[in-house]
């Protein structure tokens, strides 16, 4: 069981022989009309996920981490939502041009989702059981038996216990945590080689969060998937994330390796994010706070997105947008990234000096 | 400042779970709250942590006297709150107030921010005379941080920082002495989190005021509480002052808890120590016999299940634990920041 992702790769047809990233998206826009106008919600966002690897996906509500994410599930609800530009490559082939059909395909075969709140994307009408088998019938046209079988396969990998009865029982007669576990066998179900979990833990309590943490870092090593996690809790991405994208009005704004990005964070975002949170292992600690509010997607600041809440502000941010500037196997896109990089002082300097914040909303 | 103003002695409050619709028969209790014990000083901060369902958003309704105990006593400045009458209930009130979790549907959004701070002069017009009311309104605006000019505002005008600002706002209205904050961050941003931890501590500093501070976020209650309780299934199992809790934990449930806090810091993946706890907390209809914990820890023995532990200080640990086993241990490393 354990390396049958890998080993089933090759008979998946679409790009078998490709040899780049394993999802990558490329310079992806969506849009959303609305009644008000039009919302430039994604902007030119690219990141891949390859093997074994995990990719945090950092990002405030509104920053269009999970936008991004619908996008590559084709999950998008069109209208309002509209993919204006850009690529999302699977194995090389860009899942945008396939059909709808061609599209669901590679998709059940290779990528699956795990939602954040597990009792709304659980039907309360049909047993669990039923729930994880019809993806072994629709797909695999497997027997109602065989498919029950599998389900509870599934259920004791995600460790749920006494599989043999709770196949039979309704999403209601499950706890948050064990709920969660019934999305990942789901997900699990078809062996893909990505697995996107947004925000899998945030309605969860921290020791069921740590299980649940635990169990999905587990299944990624033995399976040696590519896994991208949404999520706002700077926590929980310093314990499992390789790689760092942190997200800001539709825009990446920083991509950095997991370490690196904590310790020397070389955008100011990323920098106000880090010492706006309260740390249990520090004593005495002043809280950074950001100024202002993340701006309406309907109406997008000139220039750096960031430069109406950004303290070292100048009149360049107000006027021209700065590229995603190379650092070396890290990006940031700031003017003054150079700057920050080659910075001395402790990073949340910039802020201290800046509590006004507190104040003027 | 070690003067109670607040004192819970021995409270309970027992939920029925009943069956039948037109004659109900009561088939069970759901024990929510079962023996807490808790006092609050004037001008500090109790933070209240534990896992959803163990009781600490019934606590705070029944300080604030949304729900009766089933029995037990709340001290408010020497008088028991739970046997007052109405009308001298009311009086007290007005020391006591709420800060609510979701600041999308504690606001009514029929309601101008005006109407909403002001609606307590409304029930205690003894507070502002009426002419008065817009203008401490204003005042009130400014207090926490928002635009005066903004009083005829309607709620969706504004971002859930700014909501939260507006809750805030409601329940200083009156000058309290104690104000219970339920969750008051944890429905907000990250960056926005940070703006309204800030604001509080200001105005407990300003206004010296004492919060009970519930929230299941321990890095959050680490910043601003002085003292700490733990709660599991309706009870207390462990207190102390923030370092006591945070640094020299005792009781199994507040290490395994701290310890599944992740650290913001990816060098902590190495050196951290993990204690797991298998499977959910018990149902509060049914709760484990002796120690409530004892399903799920690891040093249970067999006088965990025949005999309740005391939440007393036990030898060499220097605050009280509920546990046969107590032993103080580091979890966190912390350092100065």
């Amino acid at each position: 069981m354990s390396h049958a992702a890998t080993q089933a790769a090759p008979k998946k047809s679409a790009g078998a022989d490709y040899d780049g990233h394993l999802l990558e998206v490329d310079d992806l826009h969506v849009e959303f009309r609305t009644r008000d106008g039009v919302a430039k919600v994604i902007n030119g966002v690219s990141y891949h996920v390859d093997h074994g690897e995990t990719l945090a996906v950092l990002g405030e509500s509104g920053s269009g981490k999970s936008v991004t994410a619908q996008t590559i599930m084709g999950i998008l609800d069109t209208p309002p939502g509209f993919v204006t530009g850009g690529e999302i490559r699977f194995k090389g082939v860009d899942m945008l041009k396939q059909s709808k059909e061609a599209r669901r395909k590679i998709r059940a075969a290779g990528i699956a989702m795990v939602f954040q709140d597990a009792l709304s994307a659980l039907n309360p009408v049909f047993t669990v059981g039923f729930q994880i088998g019809e993806l072994f019938r629709k797909r695999l046209g497997m027997s109602r038996k065989e498919a029950r079988q599998r389900a509870i396969e599934l259920l004791d990998l995600v460790k749920i216990p006494n599989p043999k009865e709770r196949v039979r029982q309704y999403p209601h007669e499950f706890s948050g945590g064990m709920r969660q576990r019934v999305m990942i066998a789901m997900s699990l179900a078809l062996d893909p080689d990505v697995l996107i979990a947004d925000e899998p833990t945030t309605a969860l309590d921290v020791t069921v969060q740590a299980q649940i943490m635990d169990l999905l870092k587990e299944i990624q090593q033995e399976r040696d998937m590519g896994l991208i996690l949404i999520t706002h809790d700077l926590g929980v991405v310093a314990d499992v994330a390789d790689r760092i994208a942190v997200m800001y009005a539709g825009r990446i704004v920083e991509e950095a390796d997991c370490a690196t990005c904590y310790r020397k964070p070389c955008h100011p975002y990323t920098i106000g994010l880090l010492n706006s949170i309260p740390r249990m292992d520090l004593k005495g600690q002043e809280l950074a706070t950001i100024k202002g509010l993340p701006p309406s997607l309907l109406h997008i600041p000139t220039g750096c997105t960031f430069h109406p809440r950004c303290p070292m502000a100048q009149e360049i941010c107000r006027t021209t947008e700065p590229p995603l500037l190379d650092l070396g196997g890290r990006w940031s896109r700031c003017h003054f990234a150079e700057d920050l990089k080659n910075r001395d002082q402790e990073q949340s300097a910039i802020y201290l000096g800046d509590q006004k914040g507190l104040i003027s909303e | 400042m070690s003067e109670p103003i607040l004192q819970i002695k021995d409270l309970y409050k027992h939920f029925p779970i009943t069956r039948g619709v037109l004659f109900k028969r009561t088939i069970g209790e759901i024990q929510a709250v079962s023996g807490v014990d808790l006092e609050l000083n004037k001008g500090e901060t109790l933070g209240v942590v534990g896992e959803s369902g163990c009781g600490k958003s019934t606590l705070a309704k029944l300080v604030m006297m949304l729900e009766r105990p089933s029995s037990g006593h709340i001290f408010y400045r020497g008088t028991d709150i739970a046997s007052l009458s109405p009308r001298a209930l009311r009086r007290v009130r007005r020391e006591i107030q709420l800060v609510m979790q979701d600041p999308y549907s504690s606001l009514n959004p029929r309601m101008t921010v005006g109407d909403i701070v002001g609606e307590p002069f409304e029930i205690h017009p003894e507070v502002a005379p009426k002419g008065q009311r817009r203008k401490k309104v204003q005042e009130l605006l400014d207090v926490v941080g928002m635009n005066p000019e903004h009083i005829n505002r309607y709620p969706h005008q504004f971002s859930g920082g700014q909501r939260q600002r507006i809750g805030i706002a409601r329940a200083l209205a009156l000058r309290p002495e104690v104000i219970i904050c339920d969750e008051p961050v944890s429905a907000l941003d990250v960056s926005i989190q940070a703006q309204v931890m800030n604001l509080l501590e200001s105005l407990q500093e300003e206004l010296g005021l004492a919060y009970i501070f519930i929230a299941h976020d321990l890095s959050v209650v680490r910043h601003l509480a002085d003292r700490v309780a733990v709660m599991y299934l309706g009870k207390i199992v462990e207190i102390g002052t923030e370092d006591q809790i945070y640094e020299r934990s005792a009781h199994p449930y507040t290490q395994a808890l701290l310890s599944a806090v992740p650290v913001p810091d990816p060098a902590a993946r190495e050196t951290k120590k993990i204690i797991r706890l298998e499977g959910d907390p018990p149902s509060p209809a049914d709760p484990p016999s002796g120690c409530r914990f004892r399903t799920r820890c690891w040093k249970a023995q067999d006088i965990c299940a025949a005999k309740e532990p005391e939440l007393i200080v036990r030898e060499g640990i220097d605050h009280p634990a509920a546990c046969h086993f107590a032993e103080s241990r580091v979890i966190v490393q912390s350092h100065e920041s």
